[in-house]
């Protein structure tokens, strides 16, 4: 099956007056339709720039240095703003983590959504209502609210109108970017079956970027983790948190509270976080990293197929 | 021993209305952040006031510390009643009862340095000479793991990472020794791998000296984790409240029950009792009459619609304010 | 009015050698740093740099400039050059003397309003939008006149109308940090208010100040030329470039340059180096990111 979104050597960098940051560096992965990938990373992993830079929507002053990027065949780099503009929304859509700004407050929530549609597919404005309705039905808001304001609502109403919003026209591939970091608890676990529902009726591409492994866990097939600008480590969920190949998946799972166990073991990763405008050499996960030999410092380790479908970068697995 | 107490503690925040509103509504509306709540907490103890947003735990910390005034109710401290200390009384207060807040990135002054902003509280409760100050503060910032501690008392809050920060913040809410620190979501700002190194650091500071934490949360699994006597608050009151590991096990409010399924957990193989909440938590300017969960509770019953439940024990210091007891 | 300034002034950067607008930016606080210390320089060494006596008839009766008075005598005789070196002692003299007296009252004023709140927030609001909305200049003219002719008047006169602006932006930035994090945790370790005021909000205040203040000196300069230029700031035969421009005016019709051109030079001059200064730093400190 061809691959919906491929990703190869990508690299997003920023040029700010201290230096570059090298935000996305050398990152390749790929994506089949109907797939959801668990991107995540701590602060600085670039997990957002990366979700931001596959839209080519990285705010000024970054940009992408290097790489490629295939949806769907077409190399995306080679698209102006304008082809672009096509494929946001209708193609490729995003889910953003603050539904409040992300929602025009001028703009009964309704209208949104029926201009969105009107906007990319040949209807009348009464088709486009109509859809626009079942979309909110198809969220779990009522028909009532369709005249409402996006303030009106509360923050789970709004991520859920922002959801509708991302899969308004059918796209082959949806960015959540912390898609529930704003919400608590309760409304994120409602917000989550919504999501693995959508995800079964419309068998749509999903990219979920988290700092939330035990949230991803939950609805991701793979999960790529990012340190540094980097994929560290490539599996598919079940697989990933069994074995937890890399020395940082293993840290980081030991340092997550799990409200399974009594008299857990909580740990931490020693060390400070990575310095983009510099990186290391050598493995970037080096100075942080319990297992770390000499080659380590010297070189950097390939994302290497350990498994059928697992990928590390690490020297323990070459 | 009792070290903090709070009887039937109430804050009600007045709604800010513009003025046409106010021209056409008579009434004055409030946020009923808290609502009548009542706890111990005993000495040497971390207990956790957790729960979602809106459910006034971070404004009973605030109340707690006295950083705002109650609208009613009572606040001890050993004994001594602290409800409506003013001046002189409050800031000699401030030198047993301390505060860490949530946000690093805000909560030490940018312009002051690191050593003067952590030595403040030395300066303002006149307990040492300048040279006395400094060499306190150096020792804590080394307790705290700024090291080397003279380079972390000449930098600017710019200069640190979120958990450098907080763990400045850390030292300068110990500085003065306090028995009582109100910890408001200590480590929800810091980066999931740096997390537990701040946990340990709150735990040796506690063995070292013998404190008490009011530890506030929305993350119950961190809750589960640190503390031993856990409250869980909704909607301004609280709903059940026990030793964590009778909450955990054998949680029985029906919003403890499902607030503790909704929580993500890190083992994606196990098949989870999902207990299905609907809708969201209802606004705390017009909260629902009688128990303010009925409006999403499975086990409705019309007594739930008329009257507020109480707390009850139910056995093993265990209390929930449900009428299905 | 600032805003078209800032369009153009980013204009011109980034046409100026195809520079990203920051640096442009460094180059027009260079140069304004130079210019303004020149003419302190000039100010300072005045005495030993002014090769007559500025009030004096040293020379014949508009004398054009020749290799005895370079830059020419103006209508009673005295050398142009020595008067405008010495008219820049008062130019100096009386913005900066204007300048901290605004500043002094309108931070000091506007940190205990915006901190203290309540009626007398209101009350010094009100007074302060008052003295704003007035025009500036007029203000000036009519306090000018009231207070009478002298440095510390005239600096008085330029003070006021500027005395609001310092006072919004810090009772502005006092209200919005009296609500801040690190405020709440001052008051949590047992602060005073006179110590939250003065160590905590003041020092995250002022930094904005700066600013503000080159651009209200650029202001001021043309305020006292325009005050000297209608009779109202010093008394003759002070050497003042807003004096002379105004003495030399008379003569332009004959096309006698000099008189009025080099004073108006100075001004010019000295005004574009607080401005080139104010907006350098300006955009050096908010860099604007160029598309």
């Amino acid at each position: 099956m061809k691959n919906l979104l491929e990703v190869k050597n990508l690299k997003v960098y920023y040029y700010i007056r201290e230096g570059v940051v090298k935000a996305v560096d050398q990152v390749s992965f790929s994506i089949k339709k109907g797939e959801t990938v668990g991107l995540v990373g701590e602060s600085g992993s670039g997990k957002s720039t990366l979700g931001l830079s596959i839209l080519k929507l990285v705010p000024s002053p970054g940009r992408i240095a290097g790489g490629e990027l295939f949806f769907d065949g077409k190399d995306l780099a080679k698209l102006d703003n304008k082809q672009m503009r096509k494929l946001r929304g209708r193609w490729i859509s995003m889910v953003f983590q603050d539904p409040m700004t992300s929602l025009n407050p001028l703009m009964r929530v309704g209208d949104h959504l029926t201009e969105t549609i009107k906007a990319h597919e040949k209807v009348t404005h009464k088709q486009a209502e109509e859809k626009a309705l079942s979309l909110l039905d198809n969220v779990g808001i009522s028909s009532e609210r369709f005249r409402d304001y996006p303030h009106q609502f509360s923050g789970g109403m709004r991520q859920r109108v922002g959801i509708a919003l991302a899969i308004a026209l059918n796209p082959n591939l949806v960015i959540a970017d912390e898609f529930t970091s704003s919400l608590d608890v309760i409304v994120q676990s409602q917000i989550l079956n919504l999501m693995k529902k959508l995800k079964k009726s419309h068998n749509v591409g999903m990219i979920l970027i988290s700092h939330d492994i035990s949230l991803v866990s939950e609805i991701a097939d793979k999960i790529a983790l990012m340190y540094a600008g980097q994929i560290f480590e490539f599996a598919e969920t079940n697989a990933f948190f069994e074995e937890h190949l890399h020395p940082y998946s293993e840290g980081l799972l030991s340092s997550v509270p799990n409200i399974k166990l009594s008299d857990q073991n909580l740990s931490y990763i020693p060390g400070m976080p990575p310095d983009l405008i510099h990186p290391l050499k050598g493995c970037r996960f080096y100075p942080r990293c319990s297992y770390a030999t000499k080659i380590c410092r010297e070189k950097e380790p390939p994302l290497a197929e350990i498994k059928t479908g697992h990928l590390v970068k690490c020297f323990r697995y070459d | 021993m009792v070290l903090v107490e709070v009887v039937d503690l109430k804050k009600y925040f007045p709604v800010q209305k513009s003025f046409l509103e106010r021209i056409f509504t008579k009434e004055l509306e409030y946020v009923q952040a808290v609502n009548k709540i009542s706890f111990k907490v005993e000495k040497g103890e971390i207990f956790a006031l957790a729960g979602e947003s809106g459910c006034g735990k971070t404004t009973t910390g605030r109340l707690v510390t006295r950083l705002i005034e109650p609208t009613e109710g009572k606040i001890f401290v050993k004994g001594r009643e602290i409800t409506f200390l003013q001046g002189e009384s409050l800031r000699k207060l401030r030198k047993n009862v301390q505060i860490i807040f949530q946000n690093p990135y805000a909560s030490l002054n940018p312009r002051m340095k690191i050593g003067n902003s952590v030595g403040h509280p030395l300066e303002i409760h006149e307990i040492a000479t300048a040279e006395e100050k400094k060499r306190v503060v150096l020792e804590i910032l080394a307790r705290v793991g700024l090291e080397p501690a003279e380079k972390f008392y000449d930098v600017h809050p710019c200069e640190l990472s979120g958990g450098q920060r907080q763990r400045a913040a850390i030292a300068r809410a110990m500085v003065l020794n306090p028995e009582f620190v109100v910890a408001d979501e200590p480590i929800s700002m810091i980066d999931v791998s740096l997390r537990a190194k701040i946990l340990e650091l709150m735990l040796k500071l506690k063995e070292e000296r013998d404190l008490t934490y009011l530890f506030i949360t929305h993350d119950l699994a961190v809750a589960k984790y640190i503390s031993d006597w856990i409250a869980i608050m909704y909607l301004g009151d609280i709903v059940e409240m026990g030793k964590k590991e009778e909450i955990f096990s054998n949680s029985q409010h029906p919003y403890t029950k499902a607030l503790l399924s909704a929580i993500p957990v890190p083992e994606p193989r196990t098949r989870r009792e999902h207990v299905k909440l609907e809708g969201e938590v209802p606004s705390s300017i017009n909260p629902p009459p009688g128990c303010r969960f009925h409006t999403r509770c499975r086990y409705v019953k019309s007594i739930c619609q008329e009257n507020e439940p109480e707390l009850k024990d139910i056995g093993n210091g265990h209390l929930t304010a449900c009428h299905l007891f | 009015m600032i805003a078209s300034k800032y369009s153009v002034s980013r204009l011109i950067a980034s046409k100026l050698k195809g520079l990203s607008p920051t640096r442009g930016a460094e180059y027009f606080a260079i140069i304004g740093f130079l210019i303004i210390s020149s003419i302190i320089l000039m100010a300072i060494l005045a005495p030993l740099i002014a090769p007559y006596n500025p009030i004096k008839k040293t020379g014949e009766l508009l004398e054009s400039p020749n290799h005895k008075f370079i830059l020419g005598t103006d209508g009673l005789g005295r050398d142009i050059l020595s008067r405008i070196i010495y008219g820049a002692r008062i130019a100096i003299c009386v913005t900066f003397l204007a300048i901290s007296f605004s500043l002094s009252c309108g931070v000091l004023l506007g940190l205990l309003s915006g901190y203290i709140g309540g009626k007398l927030d209101s009350i010094f609001s009100l007074v302060m939008d008052a003295v704003y909305s007035f025009p500036g200049l007029i203000l000036a003219i009519v306090l000018a006149a009231m207070l009478g002719p002298g440095i510390v008047n005239t600096a008085i006169a330029i003070a006021v109308i500027y005395t609001p602006t310092y006072f919004r932006i810090v009772r502005g930035l006092v209200l919005s940090l009296k609500e801040s994090l690190f405020v709440e945790a001052a008051r949590a370790i047992g602060a005073k208010d006179r110590t939250i005021l003065f160590r905590y909000i003041s020092p995250n205040v002022l930094s904005s100040v700066p600013i503000v203040l080159s651009l209200n000196a650029a202001d001021a300069v043309l305020t006292l030329a325009a005050l000297s230029f209608l009779g109202l700031g010093l008394p003759a035969p002070t050497p003042d470039w807003g004096f002379d421009l105004k003495a030399g005016h008379a003569y332009l019709a004959s096309r006698i340059w000099w008189p009025s051109t080099f004073p108006g030079l100075m001004i010019v001059l000295l005004t574009l180096g607080f401005s080139l200064f104010g907006e350098g730093i300006s955009e050096m400190l908010n860099p604007e990111l160029g598309r």
